[in-house]
Protein backbone atom coordinates (compact mmCIF):
# COMPACT_ATOMS: atom_id res chain seq x y z
CA UNK A 1 0.00 0.00 0.00
CA UNK A 2 2.82 2.35 0.67
CA UNK A 3 4.28 2.12 -2.52
CA UNK A 4 1.20 2.58 -4.60
CA UNK A 5 0.50 5.73 -2.56
CA UNK A 6 4.11 6.75 -3.52
CA UNK A 7 3.80 5.97 -6.41
CA UNK A 8 0.23 8.04 -6.60
CA UNK A 9 1.80 11.10 -5.01
CA UNK A 10 4.64 11.10 -7.67
CA UNK A 11 2.33 10.72 -10.64
CA UNK A 12 0.00 13.33 -8.85
CA UNK A 13 1.21 16.58 -10.89
CA UNK A 14 1.46 15.09 -14.31
CA UNK A 15 -1.91 13.84 -13.84
CA UNK A 16 -3.64 16.85 -13.00
CA UNK A 17 -1.83 18.99 -16.19
CA UNK A 18 -2.46 16.03 -18.31
CA UNK A 19 -6.11 15.56 -17.62
CA UNK A 20 -6.71 19.33 -17.03
CA UNK A 21 -5.25 20.25 -20.40
CA UNK A 22 -6.98 17.29 -22.72
CA UNK A 23 -10.55 18.26 -21.23
CA UNK A 24 -9.49 22.18 -21.69
CA UNK A 25 -8.46 21.36 -25.21
CA UNK A 26 -11.80 19.41 -25.54
CA UNK A 27 -13.73 21.81 -24.33
CA UNK A 28 -12.15 24.84 -26.28
CA UNK A 29 -12.86 23.04 -29.61
CA UNK A 30 -16.09 21.91 -29.54
CA UNK A 31 -17.20 25.27 -28.02
CA UNK A 32 -16.70 26.61 -31.68
CA UNK A 33 -19.18 24.31 -32.85
CA UNK A 34 -22.25 26.71 -32.59
CA UNK A 35 -20.23 28.50 -35.47
CA UNK A 36 -19.66 25.85 -37.96
CA UNK A 37 -23.36 25.60 -38.00
CA UNK A 38 -24.42 28.95 -38.23
CA UNK A 39 -22.04 28.66 -41.36
CA UNK A 40 -24.64 26.32 -42.76
CA UNK A 41 -22.86 23.76 -44.40
CA UNK A 42 -20.53 26.18 -45.96
CA UNK A 43 -17.54 24.14 -44.39
CA UNK A 44 -18.17 20.95 -45.83
CA UNK A 45 -18.31 22.33 -49.02
CA UNK A 46 -14.85 23.71 -48.67
CA UNK A 47 -13.52 20.15 -47.32
CA UNK A 48 -15.43 18.66 -50.71
CA UNK A 49 -12.85 21.00 -52.34
CA UNK A 50 -9.86 18.88 -51.06
CA UNK A 51 -8.61 15.66 -51.91
CA UNK A 52 -10.49 12.65 -50.53
CA UNK A 53 -7.01 11.22 -49.27
CA UNK A 54 -6.21 14.49 -47.71
CA UNK A 55 -9.72 14.64 -45.64
CA UNK A 56 -8.66 11.08 -44.68
CA UNK A 57 -5.91 11.78 -43.39
CA UNK A 58 -7.54 14.02 -40.62
CA UNK A 59 -9.68 11.70 -40.35
CA UNK A 60 -12.82 12.74 -41.84
CA UNK A 61 -15.57 11.05 -43.50
CA UNK A 62 -18.03 12.14 -46.51
CA UNK A 63 -20.28 10.39 -44.31
CA UNK A 64 -19.91 12.24 -41.47
CA UNK A 65 -19.90 15.49 -42.18
CA UNK A 66 -18.07 18.59 -40.41
CA UNK A 67 -21.34 20.64 -39.98
CA UNK A 68 -23.02 18.08 -37.87
CA UNK A 69 -22.47 18.05 -34.40
CA UNK A 70 -21.20 14.11 -34.26
CA UNK A 71 -18.64 14.61 -37.24
CA UNK A 72 -17.21 17.76 -35.69
CA UNK A 73 -16.91 15.25 -32.65
CA UNK A 74 -15.09 12.89 -34.37
CA UNK A 75 -12.78 15.15 -35.77
CA UNK A 76 -12.01 17.14 -32.31
CA UNK A 77 -11.75 13.63 -30.44
CA UNK A 78 -9.40 12.07 -32.86
CA UNK A 79 -6.77 14.96 -31.86
CA UNK A 80 -7.97 14.73 -28.20
CA UNK A 81 -6.51 10.44 -28.90
CA UNK A 82 -2.90 12.12 -29.88
CA UNK A 83 -2.84 13.40 -26.03
CA UNK A 84 -4.13 10.59 -24.44
CA UNK A 85 -1.65 8.47 -26.60
CA UNK A 86 1.54 10.22 -24.86
CA UNK A 87 0.08 10.50 -21.75
CA UNK A 88 -0.34 6.94 -21.80
CA UNK A 89 3.00 6.05 -23.62
CA UNK A 90 4.53 8.27 -20.56
CA UNK A 91 3.09 6.56 -17.87
CA UNK A 92 4.12 2.99 -19.95
CA UNK A 93 7.53 4.37 -20.70
CA UNK A 94 8.37 5.41 -16.77
CA UNK A 95 6.64 3.39 -14.33
CA UNK A 96 8.98 0.70 -14.18
CA UNK A 97 12.20 2.02 -15.59
CA UNK A 98 12.10 5.06 -13.66
CA UNK A 99 14.08 3.45 -10.26
CA UNK A 100 16.98 2.85 -12.71
CA UNK A 101 17.07 6.26 -14.48
CA UNK A 102 16.97 7.99 -11.17
CA UNK A 103 18.76 5.79 -9.57
CA UNK A 104 16.64 5.34 -6.50
CA UNK A 105 16.61 1.53 -7.32
CA UNK A 106 18.77 -0.03 -4.64
CA UNK A 107 16.87 1.99 -2.48
CA UNK A 108 13.68 0.05 -2.83
CA UNK A 109 14.46 -3.47 -4.29
CA UNK A 110 16.37 -3.48 -0.90
CA UNK A 111 13.39 -3.10 1.25
CA UNK A 112 11.31 -5.89 2.29
CA UNK A 113 8.95 -6.35 -0.53
CA UNK A 114 8.25 -8.17 -3.68
CA UNK A 115 8.42 -7.22 -6.82
CA UNK A 116 5.54 -8.50 -7.76
CA UNK A 117 3.88 -6.30 -5.06
CA UNK A 118 6.23 -3.43 -6.99
CA UNK A 119 4.75 -3.87 -10.05
CA UNK A 120 1.11 -4.35 -8.60
CA UNK A 121 1.50 -1.02 -6.75
CA UNK A 122 2.61 0.76 -9.95
CA UNK A 123 -0.31 -1.15 -11.87
CA UNK A 124 -2.45 0.40 -9.66
CA UNK A 125 -1.33 3.85 -9.44
CA UNK A 126 -1.75 4.02 -13.06
CA UNK A 127 -4.87 2.74 -13.37
CA UNK A 128 -6.38 4.97 -10.67
CA UNK A 129 -4.66 7.93 -12.99
CA UNK A 130 -6.22 6.78 -16.20
CA UNK A 131 -9.49 6.18 -14.29
CA UNK A 132 -9.71 10.26 -13.67
CA UNK A 133 -8.78 10.86 -17.18
CA UNK A 134 -11.44 9.15 -18.09
CA UNK A 135 -13.88 10.27 -15.93
CA UNK A 136 -13.00 13.92 -16.92
CA UNK A 137 -13.07 13.56 -20.32
CA UNK A 138 -16.36 11.60 -19.82
CA UNK A 139 -18.54 14.53 -17.90
CA UNK A 140 -16.38 17.27 -20.21
CA UNK A 141 -17.56 15.95 -23.70
CA UNK A 142 -21.02 14.82 -22.37
CA UNK A 143 -21.46 18.40 -20.97
CA UNK A 144 -19.70 20.06 -23.66
CA UNK A 145 -22.14 18.10 -26.62
CA UNK A 146 -25.26 19.19 -24.98
CA UNK A 147 -24.70 23.00 -24.48
CA UNK A 148 -23.11 23.06 -27.54
CA UNK A 149 -24.88 21.04 -30.14
CA UNK A 150 -26.82 24.08 -31.42
CA UNK A 151 -30.07 22.22 -31.77
CA UNK A 152 -28.95 19.37 -33.57
CA UNK A 153 -29.11 15.80 -32.60
CA UNK A 154 -26.44 13.97 -30.25
CA UNK A 155 -26.33 10.54 -30.77
CA UNK A 156 -25.38 9.69 -26.99
CA UNK A 157 -24.87 5.94 -27.31
CA UNK A 158 -22.14 6.44 -29.62
CA UNK A 159 -20.67 9.29 -27.98
CA UNK A 160 -20.47 6.98 -25.03
CA UNK A 161 -19.24 3.92 -27.05
CA UNK A 162 -16.65 6.15 -28.32
CA UNK A 163 -15.63 7.18 -24.41
CA UNK A 164 -15.53 4.35 -23.76
CA UNK A 165 -12.76 2.93 -26.21
CA UNK A 166 -10.61 5.53 -24.08
CA UNK A 167 -9.56 3.09 -21.49
CA UNK A 168 -8.26 0.49 -24.10
CA UNK A 169 -6.72 2.97 -26.11
CA UNK A 170 -4.41 4.29 -23.13
CA UNK A 171 -3.66 0.43 -21.66
CA UNK A 172 -2.31 -0.16 -25.07
CA UNK A 173 0.07 2.20 -24.97
CA UNK A 174 0.80 2.08 -21.00
CA UNK A 175 1.42 -2.05 -21.93
CA UNK A 176 3.83 -1.75 -24.89
CA UNK A 177 5.56 1.26 -23.19
CA UNK A 178 6.01 -1.24 -20.45
CA UNK A 179 6.98 -4.22 -22.34
CA UNK A 180 9.83 -2.06 -24.25
CA UNK A 181 10.62 -0.56 -21.28
CA UNK A 182 11.92 -3.37 -19.22
CA UNK A 183 13.32 -5.06 -22.28
CA UNK A 184 15.98 -3.05 -22.79
CA UNK A 185 18.92 -1.91 -20.52
CA UNK A 186 17.66 1.57 -20.04
CA UNK A 187 14.94 4.37 -20.85
CA UNK A 188 17.66 7.91 -21.32
CA UNK A 189 14.72 9.59 -21.88
CA UNK A 190 10.75 8.66 -21.23
CA UNK A 191 9.24 11.77 -23.46
CA UNK A 192 10.96 10.49 -26.86
CA UNK A 193 10.46 7.10 -26.39
CA UNK A 194 6.27 8.05 -25.72
CA UNK A 195 6.69 10.50 -28.60
CA UNK A 196 7.85 8.04 -31.20
CA UNK A 197 5.08 5.56 -29.66
CA UNK A 198 2.19 7.39 -30.13
CA UNK A 199 3.05 9.77 -32.94
CA UNK A 200 4.52 6.52 -34.97
CA UNK A 201 1.00 5.23 -34.13
CA UNK A 202 -0.74 8.29 -35.32
CA UNK A 203 1.14 8.63 -38.44
CA UNK A 204 0.75 5.05 -39.40
CA UNK A 205 -3.07 5.26 -38.63
CA UNK A 206 -3.68 8.30 -40.34
CA UNK A 207 -1.46 6.96 -43.58
CA UNK A 208 -3.49 3.56 -43.31
CA UNK A 209 -6.48 5.94 -43.65
CA UNK A 210 -5.63 7.57 -46.54
CA UNK A 211 -4.25 5.04 -48.48
CA UNK A 212 -7.61 2.74 -47.83
CA UNK A 213 -5.05 0.25 -46.64
CA UNK A 214 -7.35 -1.15 -43.88
CA UNK A 215 -4.20 -2.69 -41.87
CA UNK A 216 -3.75 -0.45 -38.89
CA UNK A 217 -7.30 -1.13 -37.54
CA UNK A 218 -5.19 -4.57 -36.49
CA UNK A 219 -2.30 -2.68 -35.28
CA UNK A 220 -2.85 0.95 -34.74
CA UNK A 221 -4.94 2.15 -32.24
CA UNK A 222 -5.98 5.21 -33.50
CA UNK A 223 -7.34 3.10 -36.27
CA UNK A 224 -8.84 0.52 -33.76
CA UNK A 225 -10.42 3.08 -32.15
CA UNK A 226 -11.09 5.56 -35.03
CA UNK A 227 -14.04 7.99 -33.31
CA UNK A 228 -15.26 8.36 -37.19
CA UNK A 229 -15.30 4.94 -37.63
CA UNK A 230 -17.53 3.53 -34.24
CA UNK A 231 -19.58 6.98 -34.62
CA UNK A 232 -20.77 5.70 -38.35
CA UNK A 233 -20.76 2.20 -37.46
CA UNK A 234 -22.39 2.91 -34.28
CA UNK A 235 -20.04 0.46 -32.11
CA UNK A 236 -15.97 -0.72 -31.70
CA UNK A 237 -14.84 -2.60 -34.11
CA UNK A 238 -14.68 -6.35 -32.00
CA UNK A 239 -11.94 -7.76 -33.80
CA UNK A 240 -9.97 -4.62 -33.40
CA UNK A 241 -11.08 -4.51 -29.69
CA UNK A 242 -10.10 -8.44 -29.34
CA UNK A 243 -6.36 -7.87 -30.41
CA UNK A 244 -5.74 -4.85 -27.98
CA UNK A 245 -7.02 -6.63 -24.99
CA UNK A 246 -4.74 -9.39 -26.31
CA UNK A 247 -2.32 -6.81 -26.64
CA UNK A 248 -2.84 -5.19 -22.77
CA UNK A 249 -3.11 -8.49 -21.27
CA UNK A 250 0.14 -10.26 -23.25
CA UNK A 251 2.32 -7.03 -22.67
CA UNK A 252 1.31 -6.86 -18.98
CA UNK A 253 1.90 -10.61 -18.58
CA UNK A 254 5.48 -10.38 -20.06
CA UNK A 255 6.58 -7.54 -18.43
CA UNK A 256 5.82 -8.60 -15.09
CA UNK A 257 7.97 -11.78 -15.99
CA UNK A 258 10.78 -9.62 -17.26
CA UNK A 259 10.56 -7.38 -14.29
CA UNK A 260 10.57 -10.15 -11.67
CA UNK A 261 13.88 -11.99 -13.85
CA UNK A 262 15.67 -8.18 -13.94
CA UNK A 263 19.13 -7.48 -12.68
CA UNK A 264 19.01 -4.15 -11.46
CA UNK A 265 21.84 -1.94 -12.80
CA UNK A 266 24.31 -0.67 -10.45
CA UNK A 267 24.94 2.87 -10.52
CA UNK B 1 25.68 -20.39 13.79
CA UNK B 2 26.31 -19.24 9.96
CA UNK B 3 23.84 -16.56 9.63
CA UNK B 4 24.85 -15.81 5.55
CA UNK B 5 26.27 -18.74 3.60
CA UNK B 6 27.70 -18.30 0.21
CA UNK B 7 27.30 -21.38 -1.79
CA UNK B 8 29.62 -21.99 -4.93
CA UNK B 9 27.57 -18.01 -5.82
CA UNK B 10 28.75 -17.18 -9.59
CA UNK B 11 27.45 -14.20 -11.38
CA UNK B 12 28.32 -13.50 -14.97
CA UNK B 13 26.98 -10.39 -16.95
CA UNK B 14 27.27 -11.84 -20.28
CA UNK B 15 30.87 -12.64 -20.77
CA UNK B 16 32.01 -10.51 -18.19
CA UNK B 17 32.47 -12.33 -14.47
CA UNK B 18 30.98 -10.65 -11.99
CA UNK B 19 32.36 -13.38 -8.87
CA UNK B 20 33.26 -16.61 -9.49
CA UNK B 21 32.65 -19.75 -6.84
CA UNK B 22 32.19 -17.43 -3.80
CA UNK B 23 32.30 -19.62 -0.97
CA UNK B 24 32.56 -19.00 2.84
CA UNK B 25 29.91 -18.03 5.72
CA UNK B 26 29.88 -15.90 8.06
CA UNK B 27 28.47 -15.89 11.27
CA UNK B 28 26.13 -14.45 13.82
CA UNK B 29 27.25 -11.40 15.69
CA UNK B 30 30.75 -11.01 13.30
CA UNK B 31 31.80 -7.79 11.87
CA UNK B 32 33.19 -9.36 8.43
CA UNK B 33 35.80 -7.22 6.48
CA UNK B 34 35.35 -7.33 2.57
CA UNK B 35 37.85 -6.00 0.77
CA UNK B 36 39.58 -6.16 -2.70
CA UNK B 37 40.20 -3.02 -5.51
CA UNK B 38 37.51 -1.51 -7.14
CA UNK B 39 35.55 -3.40 -9.60
CA UNK B 40 37.19 -6.73 -7.88
CA UNK B 41 33.32 -8.72 -7.43
CA UNK B 42 32.62 -6.59 -3.84
CA UNK B 43 29.28 -4.56 -5.26
CA UNK B 44 28.47 -8.05 -7.50
CA UNK B 45 28.28 -10.37 -4.09
CA UNK B 46 26.59 -7.73 -2.28
CA UNK B 47 23.82 -7.40 -4.91
CA UNK B 48 23.35 -10.90 -4.87
CA UNK B 49 22.59 -11.37 -1.45
CA UNK B 50 19.89 -8.16 -1.49
CA UNK B 51 18.57 -9.94 -4.26
CA UNK B 52 18.84 -6.91 -6.41
CA UNK B 53 20.74 -9.48 -9.41
CA UNK B 54 20.54 -13.48 -9.35
CA UNK B 55 23.19 -15.57 -10.11
CA UNK B 56 24.15 -17.28 -12.79
CA UNK B 57 25.24 -20.31 -10.57
CA UNK B 58 24.94 -21.00 -6.71
CA UNK B 59 23.28 -19.37 -4.17
CA UNK B 60 23.70 -17.28 -0.72
CA UNK B 61 21.25 -17.91 2.34
CA UNK B 62 20.69 -15.82 4.58
CA UNK B 63 18.93 -16.40 8.14
CA UNK B 64 19.07 -20.45 6.52
CA UNK B 65 16.71 -19.09 3.90
CA UNK B 66 17.11 -19.03 -0.15
CA UNK B 67 17.89 -14.75 -0.39
CA UNK B 68 16.24 -15.13 -3.96
CA UNK B 69 13.28 -16.89 -3.17
CA UNK B 70 12.74 -15.02 0.87
CA UNK B 71 14.27 -12.30 -0.49
CA UNK B 72 11.29 -9.91 0.63
CA UNK B 73 11.14 -12.06 3.97
CA UNK B 74 15.20 -11.82 4.73
CA UNK B 75 15.15 -7.86 3.94
CA UNK B 76 12.73 -7.01 6.83
CA UNK B 77 16.04 -8.04 9.21
CA UNK B 78 18.60 -6.17 6.56
CA UNK B 79 19.59 -2.86 6.47
CA UNK B 80 21.90 -1.84 3.34
CA UNK B 81 24.07 1.06 2.66
CA UNK B 82 24.91 1.52 -0.79
CA UNK B 83 27.55 2.69 -1.97
CA UNK B 84 26.41 5.44 -4.00
CA UNK B 85 23.47 7.39 -2.75
CA UNK B 86 20.80 8.82 -4.54
CA UNK B 87 17.09 9.44 -3.37
CA UNK B 88 14.25 10.92 -4.49
CA UNK B 89 15.33 14.25 -4.76
CA UNK B 90 12.53 16.54 -4.47
CA UNK B 91 11.40 14.91 -1.03
CA UNK B 92 12.50 15.64 2.52
CA UNK B 93 14.60 13.99 4.86
CA UNK B 94 11.99 12.98 7.27
CA UNK B 95 9.73 12.13 4.43
CA UNK B 96 12.18 9.49 2.55
CA UNK B 97 12.89 7.91 6.25
CA UNK B 98 9.25 7.49 7.03
CA UNK B 99 8.91 5.83 3.52
CA UNK B 100 11.90 3.64 4.25
CA UNK B 101 10.19 2.91 7.59
CA UNK B 102 6.69 2.32 6.04
CA UNK B 103 8.22 -0.94 4.57
CA UNK B 104 9.28 -2.35 7.91
CA UNK B 105 6.98 -4.02 10.46
CA UNK B 106 7.83 -1.55 13.48
CA UNK B 107 7.53 1.30 14.55
CA UNK B 108 11.03 3.39 13.65
CA UNK B 109 10.04 7.02 14.65
CA UNK B 110 12.07 6.97 18.10
CA UNK B 111 15.00 5.46 16.16
CA UNK B 112 14.71 7.99 13.35
CA UNK B 113 15.31 11.10 15.65
CA UNK B 114 18.25 9.60 17.65
CA UNK B 115 20.36 8.06 14.57
CA UNK B 116 19.59 11.34 13.00
CA UNK B 117 20.91 13.83 16.20
CA UNK B 118 24.11 11.27 16.71
CA UNK B 119 24.86 11.94 12.86
CA UNK B 120 23.81 15.55 13.18
CA UNK B 121 21.23 15.32 10.34
CA UNK B 122 18.91 18.00 9.73
CA UNK B 123 15.12 15.93 8.40
CA UNK B 124 13.24 19.01 7.68
CA UNK B 125 15.88 19.64 4.52
CA UNK B 126 14.84 19.00 0.53
CA UNK B 127 17.53 15.83 -0.15
CA UNK B 128 18.54 17.57 -3.45
CA UNK B 129 20.06 20.24 -1.54
CA UNK B 130 21.89 18.05 0.54
CA UNK B 131 25.91 17.76 -0.12
CA UNK B 132 27.61 14.21 -1.06
CA UNK B 133 28.68 13.62 2.80
CA UNK B 134 24.94 14.89 3.88
CA UNK B 135 23.52 12.38 1.70
CA UNK B 136 25.76 9.23 2.63
CA UNK B 137 24.07 10.39 6.69
CA UNK B 138 20.67 9.91 5.19
CA UNK B 139 21.83 6.48 3.87
CA UNK B 140 22.92 5.70 7.14
CA UNK B 141 19.96 6.67 8.86
CA UNK B 142 17.85 4.62 6.61
CA UNK B 143 19.87 1.66 6.84
CA UNK B 144 19.97 2.02 10.52
CA UNK B 145 16.39 2.59 11.81
CA UNK B 146 14.84 -0.95 11.61
CA UNK B 147 17.62 -2.20 14.23
CA UNK B 148 18.13 -4.74 11.85
CA UNK B 149 20.23 -8.04 12.62
CA UNK B 150 22.30 -7.80 9.01
CA UNK B 151 23.71 -4.23 8.26
CA UNK B 152 25.47 -4.25 4.63
CA UNK B 153 28.08 -1.86 4.18
CA UNK B 154 29.20 -1.09 0.46
CA UNK B 155 32.06 1.36 0.90
CA UNK B 156 30.63 3.16 3.53
CA UNK B 157 32.75 5.90 4.70
CA UNK B 158 33.35 7.77 1.40
CA UNK B 159 31.75 11.26 1.81
CA UNK B 160 32.39 11.48 5.41
CA UNK B 161 34.34 13.52 7.46
CA UNK B 162 36.78 11.74 9.83
CA UNK B 163 34.58 13.01 12.65
CA UNK B 164 31.39 11.55 11.49
CA UNK B 165 33.64 8.76 10.30
CA UNK B 166 34.61 7.74 13.61
CA UNK B 167 30.72 8.85 15.28
CA UNK B 168 29.65 5.77 12.51
CA UNK B 169 32.25 3.53 13.43
CA UNK B 170 30.63 3.62 17.03
CA UNK B 171 27.33 3.61 15.44
CA UNK B 172 28.13 0.54 13.73
CA UNK B 173 29.93 -0.96 16.84
CA UNK B 174 26.80 -0.17 19.03
CA UNK B 175 25.15 -1.89 16.75
CA UNK B 176 27.25 -4.84 16.64
CA UNK B 177 27.08 -5.36 20.51
CA UNK B 178 23.18 -5.55 20.42
CA UNK B 179 23.71 -8.53 18.15
CA UNK B 180 23.85 -6.51 14.63
CA UNK B 181 26.25 -8.93 12.27
CA UNK B 182 28.32 -6.63 9.81
CA UNK B 183 29.38 -7.23 6.86
CA UNK B 184 31.43 -4.50 5.62
CA UNK B 185 32.91 -4.14 1.98
CA UNK B 186 35.47 -1.50 1.50
CA UNK B 187 38.81 -0.98 -0.81
CA UNK B 188 40.40 0.84 2.65
CA UNK B 189 42.18 -1.20 4.52
CA UNK B 190 42.64 0.69 7.14
CA UNK B 191 39.18 0.84 8.13
CA UNK B 192 38.77 -3.17 8.21
CA UNK B 193 41.40 -3.40 10.45
CA UNK B 194 40.07 -1.05 12.90
CA UNK B 195 36.49 -2.53 12.99
CA UNK B 196 36.28 -5.83 11.31
CA UNK B 197 36.82 -9.85 13.31
CA UNK B 198 37.63 -11.13 9.93
CA UNK B 199 38.20 -10.48 6.49
CA UNK B 200 37.37 -12.18 2.62
CA UNK B 201 39.95 -10.88 0.66
CA UNK B 202 38.48 -10.94 -3.44
CA UNK B 203 40.17 -10.35 -6.27
CA UNK B 204 39.38 -10.34 -9.95
CA UNK B 205 35.89 -11.86 -8.55
CA UNK B 206 37.12 -14.81 -6.66
CA UNK B 207 37.90 -14.84 -2.75
CA UNK B 208 41.78 -15.31 -2.57
CA UNK B 209 41.71 -15.53 1.06
CA UNK B 210 39.62 -15.25 4.30
CA UNK B 211 41.74 -14.59 7.56
CA UNK B 212 41.42 -13.57 11.43
CA UNK B 213 42.46 -9.94 11.45
CA UNK B 214 44.17 -10.71 15.10
CA UNK B 215 45.54 -13.86 14.31
CA UNK B 216 47.12 -12.06 10.98
CA UNK B 217 48.48 -9.19 12.80
CA UNK B 218 50.06 -8.89 16.18
CA UNK B 219 50.88 -12.55 17.12
CA UNK B 220 52.64 -13.56 13.81
CA UNK B 221 54.00 -10.64 11.44
CA UNK B 222 56.59 -7.80 12.44
CA UNK B 223 57.69 -5.68 9.92
CA UNK B 224 61.91 -4.89 9.92
CA UNK B 225 63.65 -1.96 8.90
CA UNK B 226 67.43 -1.88 9.00
CA UNK B 227 69.97 0.90 8.06
CA UNK B 228 73.53 0.76 7.83
CA UNK B 229 76.40 0.22 5.52
CA UNK B 230 77.05 -2.60 3.21
CA UNK B 231 73.28 -4.63 3.56
CA UNK B 232 73.05 -6.51 0.93
CA UNK B 233 74.78 -9.19 1.71
CA UNK B 234 71.85 -11.86 1.40
CA UNK B 235 71.78 -12.91 4.69
CA UNK B 236 68.23 -12.02 5.41
CA UNK B 237 66.80 -14.49 3.16
CA UNK B 238 65.75 -16.95 5.97
CA UNK B 239 63.13 -18.66 6.69
CA UNK B 240 60.09 -17.10 7.54
CA UNK B 241 60.99 -13.82 6.10
CA UNK B 242 58.70 -12.30 2.87
CA UNK B 243 58.36 -9.41 1.60
CA UNK B 244 62.12 -8.58 1.26
CA UNK B 245 63.84 -5.30 -0.04
CA UNK B 246 66.90 -5.00 0.41
CA UNK B 247 69.75 -2.49 -1.14
CA UNK B 248 73.13 -1.51 0.74
CA UNK B 249 71.56 0.87 2.92
CA UNK B 250 68.30 -0.33 3.73
CA UNK B 251 66.98 -3.28 3.99
CA UNK B 252 63.06 -4.06 4.92
CA UNK B 253 61.07 -7.19 5.09
CA UNK B 254 58.03 -9.22 7.11
CA UNK B 255 58.87 -11.64 9.64
CA UNK B 256 57.24 -14.84 10.73
CA UNK B 257 58.99 -16.97 13.75
CA UNK B 258 60.95 -16.81 16.53
CA UNK B 259 62.26 -13.48 16.42
CA UNK B 260 65.29 -14.68 18.31
CA UNK B 261 66.92 -15.99 15.33
CA UNK B 262 66.77 -12.29 13.52
CA UNK B 263 68.05 -10.63 16.88
CA UNK B 264 71.23 -12.92 16.94
CA UNK B 265 71.48 -12.69 13.01
CA UNK B 266 71.35 -8.75 13.85
CA UNK B 267 73.62 -8.38 16.51
CA UNK B 268 76.28 -9.97 14.09
CA UNK B 269 75.92 -6.52 11.86
CA UNK B 270 77.27 -3.11 12.89
CA UNK B 271 74.03 -0.73 11.90
CA UNK B 272 73.07 2.75 12.02
CA UNK B 273 69.29 2.29 13.05
CA UNK B 274 67.17 -0.41 13.17
CA UNK B 275 62.95 -0.39 13.51
CA UNK B 276 61.02 -3.12 14.43
CA UNK B 277 57.08 -2.53 14.01
CA UNK B 278 53.65 -4.27 13.56
CA UNK B 279 52.76 -3.88 9.57
CA UNK B 280 49.54 -2.59 8.30
CA UNK B 281 47.06 -4.55 7.02
CA UNK B 282 47.56 -2.72 3.49
CA UNK B 283 51.24 -4.23 3.87
CA UNK B 284 49.95 -7.53 4.59
CA UNK B 285 47.88 -7.59 2.13
CA UNK B 286 49.55 -5.71 -1.18
CA UNK B 287 50.53 -8.90 -2.64
CA UNK B 288 46.85 -9.89 -2.90
CA UNK B 289 46.19 -6.33 -4.96
CA UNK B 290 49.16 -6.22 -7.29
Amino acid sequence: MNVFLFELKSIRKSLITWSLSISAFLVFYLSFFPLMESSGGSFDQIMANFPPEFTAFFGMSPELPISTIMGYFALTFGIVQIPLAIQASNYGFHILSVEERELTADFLFSKPIKRSTILYSKLGAITISLTVVNVLLFISTLICLTLFRAGTTVDYLAVVTVLSSIFFFQLFFVGVGMVISVSLKKIPSVLSFSMALSLGMYMASSLDTMMSMQIMKYVSPFSMFSPTRILIDGHLNLISLLICIVVIFGTILTSYFLYLKRNIASL
Amino acid sequence: MNIIEFNHLTKYYGDVKGCEDINFSIQEGEIFGFIGPNGAGKSTTIRTMLSLIYPTSGSVTIFGKDAIEFGHEIRQDIGYLPSEIFYYDKMKVIDLLQYSASFYKKNCDQRIHELAEIMELDLSRKIQDLSYGNKKKVGIVQGLLHSPKIIILDEPTSGLDPLMQQKFFQLIVEENKKGATVFFSSHILSEVQQLCNRVAIIKNGEIVGIQDIKELRGDTYKKFTIIGTNLNHGKFDVEGVTNLNSSDHKVTFFFKGNVNHIVSLLATLTLDDVLIEEPTLEEIFMHYYE
